[in-house]
């Protein structure tokens, strides 16, 4: 779809706001239009439905959550991004509960507008050639060392793809333990850069001195102890890729320096006067709420907007559980010739178990789970036994039952979480089981599986 | 006929070359005579004092009163210049359009600062010929060392040349040919002639 095509529509009561914005998405090449108030974009969208609605919050009439809320009900292709001048994280928030793209507080920095725009557009390129589902569906999906049959993650992994072929900073947003640096890795390995170094740093657990120096090194003398001169982390990843993990636990110090490098893209070692070009591309990662942290204060914005270039979120493994039993394939056959034990395969029972489990560790979890249970195993069979996990961790709706379920509940569970994981669309959940839709509405009916109001699917008597 | 007039507006008086090094630029991108000139004026209504910046947007309109018989203009000030949905731009064009502007108040820190000064030059003659591109109907190109690529930050104006890539030189061409200041400009402005 070239750009042309992309048909953006701008709602904003403001003239100069819709004349500025048009100007600046127009030099971009798309096919702009605009409407002062909800209601004509309500009719423009009748008449040809746009592609993109860029919609101001606070507007006469209709304001813009009603437009969203009309828009997403219709036409639910049409991407809708938020503008906001009153940063109120509330309806914000709520416009993305209601199934906004994004929103973006104005005034917002130049790169943020385009890019933003550009995100959609690849992720409506990917939702219309509908490779989604039918590569997920018909088998697993590889991107270097993660593979998946999730529609979800799938789409997270082309936008990877997508976003190794551009210079861009990436921030990875996920639990520990949903594989952000095998991520990292990843889109390095796809980048031009992939010749030259990955390196990666942790940068929790550190002191702030200590991390600065790993960082941007230092010169012989610099403090006690520095008997020689050193490169940092910036230095040895020239040329390359640099991933910082755990971000949001930096210091205000340390967010001003990194800052700075990547504005300026030229380091100093501590205790060192000159200073050096590096050509680093930076993914940082963190299992925290940045926009938060940025919203009480604990983060730099303008840092945020550098690192948030290009957002990539990894969900967590409960939320991708058609996944377990090929993750369980690949993760049997690694460990049991790591730890040269030949175990081939789980049990239905030990499998059954596995499916119900939160992992609140995610895929780092039943790595650790399957290891050990590897360890303590006999035969080529994990058994549940060995697994050393009970239900009451794996109770979908977080309640402990009092005994081991029976496989019935341990299904019962799982079609529900399928089914809130497809957002209780039927077909696509069945597609997921691999059982036919006449079924799954049996067994909906069996075990009194009822559609909740907000759209999830919950058991109908407390588990 | 087809001139290009090159309006200093900014607080203080420009470095001795800077115009100068923009004047061969937009000559020699756009094969047009640049004629330079000083102007006494200021834009008046420009000013936002609450973002203590210049709309570009208004000094576009201000500009394009001022074409003198030029078919385009392009002002080139200090003023730090911003849209509204943005913190800030380097300069904006009319696409198709008369009136152009870029400023030098985001392109580099003091130019008292050795070496600043032509760095500051030639950042400003790379976003000159960006927005005169657009005035002559330029898209922003994919080719990144093209001077029409797209510019949101210092580190993107750096890896880019004041030279337009052979596919957006072929396009200026192309719609030079197709009669050069859009149609709508031309029924905007109806008492122009
Ligand atoms: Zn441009
Ligand atoms: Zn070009």
């Amino acid at each position: 779809m070239s750009k042309k095509n992309t048909r953006i529509l701008i709602v904003d009561d403001e003239e100069i706001i819709r004349e500025s914005l048009s100007g600046w998405l127009g030099k971009d090449g798309y096919t702009i239009g605009t409407a002062p108030d909800g209601l004509t974009a309500l009719k423009l969208m009748e008449e040809h439905p746009w592609t993109i609605l860029l919609v101001d919050l606070k507007m006469p009439g209709i304001d813009g959550l009603e437009v969203l809320k009309r828009v997403k009900e219709r036409w639910s292709d049409t991407a809708v991004l938020i503008m906001t001048a009153y940063a109120t994280v509330d309806t914000a928030v709520n416009a993305m509960k209601a199934g906004a793209f994004d929103y973006v507080v104005k005034p917002f920095d130049p790169e943020e507008v385009s890019l933003v725009v550009e995100k959609i557009v690849a992720q409506q390129a990917l939702v219309r050639e509908n490779v989604i589902l039918r590569k997920a569906l018909k088998k697993e999906y590889r991107f270097h060392d993660l593979v998946t049959k999730s529609p979800a993650l799938l789409a997270t992994l082309e936008l990877a793809k997508t976003a190794a072929r551009s210079a861009s900073t990436v921030l990875v947003l996920g639990e520990s333990g949903t594989g952000k640096e095998l991520l990292a890795r990843a889109i390095h390995a796809e980048s031009p850069r992939n010749g030259k170094p990955f390196v990666a740093m942790s940068c929790a657990a550190l002191t702030e001195t200590l991390l600065e120096s790993e960082l941007f090194g230092y010169e012989k003398g610099a403090f006690t102890g520095a008997n020689a001169r050193r490169e940092g982390k910036f230095e040895a990843a020239s040329g390359g890729t640099l991933f910082l993990d755990e971000i949001g636990d930096i210091s205000p110090k340390l967010q001003l320096d990194l800052l700075r490098v990547l504005e300026e893209r030229r380091v100093t070692r501590v205790g060192g006067t000159e200073s050096l070009a590096v050509d680093v591309r930076i993914i940082a990662a963190t299992n925290r709420d940045l926009r938060r942290a940025v919203e009480e204060g604990r983060f730099r914005q303008d840092l945020f907007y550098r690192l948030n270039v290009i957002t990539i979120t990894l969900i967590p493994l409960r939320d991708r559980k058609e996944d377990i039993p090929l993750l369980v394939d690949r993760l049997l056959e690694q460990l049991s010739s790591e730890l040269k034990r030949p175990v081939e395969r789980v049990s239905p029972e030990a499998m059954a178990i596995l499916l119900a489990h939160t992992w609140p560790g995610n895929v780092r979890e039943l790595r650790n789970v399957l290891e050990r249970a590897i360890v303590v195993s006999e035969g080529p069979v994990l058994e549940a036994r060995h697994l050393g996990l009970n239900l009451q961790e794996g109770s979908a709706s977080g309640a402990t039952p009092e005994h081991p379920a029976s496989l019935e509940e341990i299904e019962r569970q799982y079609i529900g979480s399928v089914l809130r994981q497809s957002g209780g669309n039927v077909t696509q959940a069945a597609r997921i089981l691999d059982i036919d839709r006449v079924t799954l509405y049996a067994k909906i009916r069996k075990y009194g599986l009822k559609r909740a109001e907000d759209g999830e699917f919950e058991p109908a008597t407390p588990a | 006929m087809s001139e290009v007039l090159l309006l200093w507006f900014g607080q203080k008086r420009p470095a001795a070359d800077l115009l100068e090094g923009v004047r061969r630029s937009v000559e020699r991108e756009f094969d047009r005579a640049v004629r330079v000139g000083l102007s006494p004026e200021r834009p008046e209504d420009a000013f936002d004092a609450r973002r203590g910046q210049h709309s570009s947007t208004r000094i576009l309109a201000w500009l394009k009163d001022r074409h003198e018989g030029a078919h385009r203009v392009l002002g080139v000030t200090d003023a730090d210049l911003f849209i509204p949905i943005l913190t800030f731009v380097f300069g904006e064009a009319q696409l198709s359009g008369r009136a152009a502007v870029v400023s030098t108040a985001r392109l580099g820190d003091t130019p008292l600062i050795p070496g600043e000064a032509a760095r500051i030059a030639l950042r400003l003659q790379k976003e000159a010929v960006h927005e005169l591109g657009h005035t002559f109907g330029l898209l922003h190109c994919a080719d990144a060392r093209c001077a029409m690529a797209r510019s949101p930050s210092l580190r993107h104006v750096d890896a880019k040349s004041p030279v337009l890539c052979r596919a957006c030189r072929a396009r200026t061409r192309e719609l030079s040919e197709n009669g050069d200041v859009h149609e709508q400009e031309e029924h905007a402005n109806p008492d122009r002639r």
